[in-house]
């Protein structure tokens, strides 16, 4: 058994070893090719940019680049032109923000870089009056949503299968691997925090608990299923959020509104002349949510940057010397593996804590006394 | 900026598409999962219920069955003792019996013995007194074939009676 556990490990770290010295090595012919080509000033390695470029969601799926050809996956388009109406094409059209397409353009550099912008009659210039579009593109984050769904729904639903034909039985195969977090969900999670109510809730904070936690775990993914830094996008921990916060306003009972309006073991005067009390109180109600929205989004990404920062250093130190490059790489995935193992525990802690606060939150606006 | 600024694609695909996928998860996976977990956690909880209510039965039933195996034990045993008891007093009965048959027997033969001897000593006595008588004759024939012996039988006989 230890046996085993060692050669896995063993075959991991040299898999990851691998990946990482190809996308090294890739990355070095792009800014050979690029520094030859001189057609953009992109000389200089700039590590800010290469890791948000990485971070933020993106119009097509990026993979690697080899040679100075770009290997990528195009995604489908989907834009409300206020010019034109509906358009829908594949994002290959732009040929990565090179060339225009039905008076599109993804934009390159500016405020609105990464965004779609609509263009002038030469089809290059970028018409600085229009509108933005309303874009509603499946784009990177929206293709790696899709998939988590899909997992989670060809997981669970399989899962409840077996549990419908094992009835009574021992768990078996995947479904062994989903009951103990399910029951974590159920028993450390709803029931102490929820209180007898906690049934009602169950179905939500399981489908949190798992979007999260699936979702963590394929961003730590380098590539193509996994990679998109789904958790780490505001817009997805937000929804999330407020999720979270519309279900607690729908569910919470007079003894909560009670306490926000007129806080009991309050001084009055924190109360009569200046609302100061419900005022802070009214405020909470908002910041919960916000802080959950916040603090998965900020570790998520967190993990990220620090992960692309130690790549970072290869490509600067390499600028340096090439022998310094090679040096620095075998420290830089020393650490990506550090940081990985750590984010594996991230991963899990954070849909931990998201469905722990939610809960809760559910708890605190449906307890019966104070 | 960007990458705090949430973009509207994704906040429209992300409320629908998490939408959709809870109100399925809830209905086509918590829900049974959910529901087939109380029932095996109460069907575990029923059986081993059960089990202890089986043990204690068990345990009921082996006291029991001791119980009843001791009593029979007892039974033989008090059995074993009569039998012995019985046997005893047969063998001894069948003893004394013999013997007083056995004494019977001694008596009876002796009596016939102590019988038997004086009818013949009787019958000896007779005979013993015929052959006397006779022989008293045969030798009182021959004295008296003799007239001297006849002559001195006579007056002794005679000097007898003149005596008397």
């Amino acid at each position: 058994m230890q046996l085993q556990t060692k050669l896995y490990i063993n075959l991991f770290l040299i898999i990851a070893l691998l990946f990482f010295g190809l996308n090294i090595k890739a990355s070095e012919h792009k800014t050979d090719s690029l520094s030859e080509s001189g057609s953009k000033n992109e000389e200089t390695f700039k590590p800010g940019e290469f890791i948000i470029n990485h971070v933020i969601d993106n119009h097509e799926w990026h993979i690697a680049e080899i040679s100075g050809t770009e290997i990528t996956i195009p995604l489908p388009i989907i834009v409300y032109s206020y010019k034109q109406g509906l358009l829908f094409f594949m994002s290959s059209k732009f040929e990565h923000g090179e060339k225009s397409y039905s008076g599109l353009k993804l934009e390159t550099e500016g405020v609105n870089k990464g965004k779609i912008v609509e263009v002038l009659e030469d089809g290059n210039t970028v018409d600085e009056e229009a509108k933005l579009p309303l874009d509603l593109s499946i784009t990177k984050i929206v293709s790696e949503l899709f998939i988590v769904i899909f997992l989670m729904l060809w997981i669970f639903i399989s899962v409840a299968k077996s549990y419908k034909r094992r009835q009574n039985l021992a768990p078996k195969g995947i479904q062994s691997l989903m009951e103990p977090l399910i029951i974590f969900v159920r028993d450390d999670i709803a029931r102490p925090s929820i209180g007898h109510t906690y049934q009602k809730y169950l179905p939500y904070l399981l489908t949190i608990f798992f979007f999260i936690f699936i979702s963590n775990l394929l961003g730590l993914i380098p590539i193509f299923p996994g990679g998109a830094n789904l958790t780490g996008n505001i817009a997805v921990t937000g929804i999330l959020a407020l999720f979270t916060f519309t279900i607690t306003t729908i569910n919470a009972n007079a003894t909560y509104w009670k306490h926000i309006i007129n806080a009991p073991c309050v001084p009055w005067w924190l109360k009569i002349p200046i609302p100061l009390m419900p005022i802070v109180e009214l405020i909470g109600v908002f910041t919960k949510p916000f802080v959950l929205m916040v603090r998965l989004f900020a570790n998520i990404t967190a993990g990220h940057i620090i992960a692309l920062g130690f790549f970072s250093l290869i490509f600067i130190f390499g600028k340096m010397s090439l022998g310094a490059g090679y040096g620095i790489s075998v420290l830089s995935v020393i650490f990506t593996v550090f940081m990985s193992m750590l984010e594996l525990l991230v991963a899990f802690i954070q849909a931990y804590v998201f469905t722990l606060l939610s809960a809760i939150y559910f708890g605190l606006a449906t307890e019966e006394h104070h | 900026m960007e990458l705090v600024t949430p973009g509207i694609g994704l906040i429209f695909w992300m409320l629908l598409s998490f939408s959709l996928v809870l109100i399925i998860l809830k209905k086509y996976a918590w829900k049974p999962v959910l529901q087939m977990l109380k029932e095996r956690e109460e069907n575990i909880e029923n059986s081993l219920k059960s089990a202890e209510k089986a043990k204690d039965e068990m345990a009921k039933l082996q006291t029991d069955n001791e119980r009843i195996l001791n009593e029979a034990r007892k039974e033989r045993d008090l059995l074993i003792k009569e039998a012995r008891e019985i046997k005893e007093k047969i063998i001894f009965e069948a003893k004394s019996q013999a013997s007083i048959e056995a004494g019977k027997l001694i008596e009876n033969s002796k009596a016939i013995i102590q019988s038997e001897k004086m009818a013949a000593l009787t019958d000896i006595k007779n005979q013993i007194s015929f052959l006397s008588v006779e022989i008293a004759e045969k030798i009182l024939k021959k004295e008296l074939l003799k007239d001297a012996n006849q002559k001195v039988f006579i007056e002794s006989l005679i000097k007898d009676i003149n005596l008397n």
